[in-house]
């Protein structure tokens, strides 16, 4: 098989870094590492499963309502995702709220849906889908990982920075207020972008 | 087979749809009970959080649940229904439907004539929840109302003087991140214990305003800021709320200012007589719990 069916995604068309696809939710939801993971799970999950049952259908699929039948699809397994975290995960479900409803209109399922899926084979396009996905949630744990380590002394919950050193406790060090604000997120993702440009040089305009 | 004709195009469509809804509906109804349950103990833990019990469950890795139904079982002590005048009816508290209360308390307000009000009066239920620490008994008052985005609801616990609040919990369903939604941080509602319901001798909601939070101001907190309606909503809420449990609220600080005569109990229509002699009594013995 084509290596490059999950090559890509992962790096060089990672859907956040280069394709720059769903952004809003990365930065929303990347404030705690327990949410950033749930919500890369889900999408990896939305975006495989979605790819594949679409691939199953495409010669079935009447072209004038193409984009309807994907949209359906799509909706089904997030609103399958967001029954499931409301019963086994009830505080991650509330922490994400509406960001779970919002992976209907994340652009990286209906773009590979689109681009990929409605034109190949289901295996393909399910690994294809996860790839994308994964590139995605990669990025996003990423973030969340610095933005809570720095912004709350924190990982998943539990306190990684020792009590001693703040300085309400006698020490020297403070909590990154920024870091929990949406726009550290952004110029984390920008400072990615940058490093990954400067050492994929083929990734640069000329 | 031609599938760009019409009628397999409605054909194709009708199918899935129906597959589409057949699995959500399946779904759904299989995972309700798991849903509820949750809804159900995030309930208790927001009556606890008004009585400053159960903070600590956050931090629990395992057992949440189990955790917190034990805090529920051991200090909600009692719970009951109460009509417009005061008086317990039969019914389940914890189950009482907030936002159909709310709906009713806004119809009465629209309602044309006096008639009408009353009827509609007669058909409020307002739950009541007692929390007993330590001999003392706190009642915790909820309330609901409309914020910026949507519904936003709280619960109240109220010291057995019946003018002095313990602590109180809010929540929301979608106001603003960093503003509206800071009603449901510690930093906002930790602010409403120790607070006076009470102003000139008579009963007072609390004011959620600029500047409320001054040690002088005992009916007051500070409102959020960039927050203005979230804020003066709450405040109305509240106040609504508080005025529909008057007759109860009255009731009770009767009770407590005859509390030298022998028994409070004889004119004791609400079904807590006793609870509420002894809570009277060991609260003049020992000395007031903030």
């Amino acid at each position: 098989m084509n290596k490059d069916i999950y090559r890509k995604p992962i790096f060089t068309a990672n859907p956040i870094t280069v394709l720059v696809l769903g952004i809003c939710s990365a930065l929303a939801v990347t404030v705690q590492l327990k949410g950033a993971c749930v919500m890369a799970l889900s999408v990896t999950l939305v975006t495989g499963f979605s790819s594949m049952i679409v691939s199953m259908l495409r010669n079935t699929i009447p072209n004038r309502i193409r984009i309807i039948v994907q949209l359906l699809i799509v909706a089904l397994f997030v609103i399958l995702i967001d029954q499931f975290l409301k019963a086994y995960a009830y505080d991650v479900s509330k922490q994400l709220s509406v960001y779970i409803g919002l992976i209907i209109t994340n652009c990286i399922i209906m773009g590979r849906i689109e681009a990929f899926a409605l034109g190949n084979k289901p295996i393909p396009s399910l690994i294809d889908g996860l790839a994308n996905g994964f590139g995605y949630g990669m990025i996003l744990v990423f973030i969340a990982f610095i933005r809570e380590l720095l912004g709350s002394g924190t990982l998943f919950g539990y306190q990684i920075i020792p009590q001693s050193w703040y300085v309400a406790n006698g020490g020297f060090y403070e909590n990154n207020g920024l870091m929990i604000l949406p726009p550290m997120a952004l110029i984390l993702v920008g400072c990615i972008i940058w490093i990954q440009r400067s050492v994929q040089k083929d990734l640069q305009e000329k | 087979m031609n599938t760009n004709s019409n009628l397999y195009t409605i054909v194709y469509s009708t199918i899935l749809v129906v597959v589409v809804a057949g699995v959500l509906a399946f779904v759904s109804m299989a995972l309700k009970p798991k849903q509820q349950e949750n809804i159900a103990l995030e309930k208790m833990q927001n009556i606890l959080n008004a009585a400053a019990l159960g903070e600590d469950a956050a931090q629990l890795k395992s057992n949440k649940a189990a955790y917190i139904k034990g805090l529920y079982a051991e200090h909600i002590t009692n719970s009951y229904i109460l009509n417009i005048e005061g008086k317990v009816i039969d019914g389940e508290a914890f189950d009482v439907d907030l936002k159909a209360q709310y709906n009713i308390m806004k119809a009465i307000g629209n309602a044309k004539d006096d008639a009408t009000a009353q009827a509609l009066k007669s058909k409020l239920q307002l739950p009541v929840f007692v929390c007993t620490i330590d001999s003392m008994d706190l009642n915790i008052f909820p309330c609901y109302g409309a914020g910026l985005w949507g519904p936003i609801w709280g619960y109240l616990s109220v010291e057995d003087d019946f003018a002095t609040l313990h602590g109180a919990i809010f929540d929301h369903k979608s106001e603003t991140p960093g503003l509206g939604a800071e009603i449901a941080k510690p930093k906002f509602y930790s602010q409403f214990a120790g607070k006076k319901l009470e102003k000139e001798g008579k009963f007072h909601s609390i004011d959620i305003v600029k500047g409320g939070g001054q040690v002088e101001n005992s009916n007051g907190v500070d409102a959020v800021s960039g927050a203005t309606i979230t804020s003066r909503s709450l405040q109305e809420t509240m106040a609504a709320w508080f005025a529909e449990y008057m007759p109860y609220i009255n009731l009770k600080r009767e009770a407590v200012e005859a509390e030298n005569s022998p028994c409070c109990c004889g004119s004791d229509t609400t079904g807590v007589c006793t609870n509420s002699c002894q809570a009277e009594t060991s609260h003049a013995t020992s000395s007031p719990i903030k």
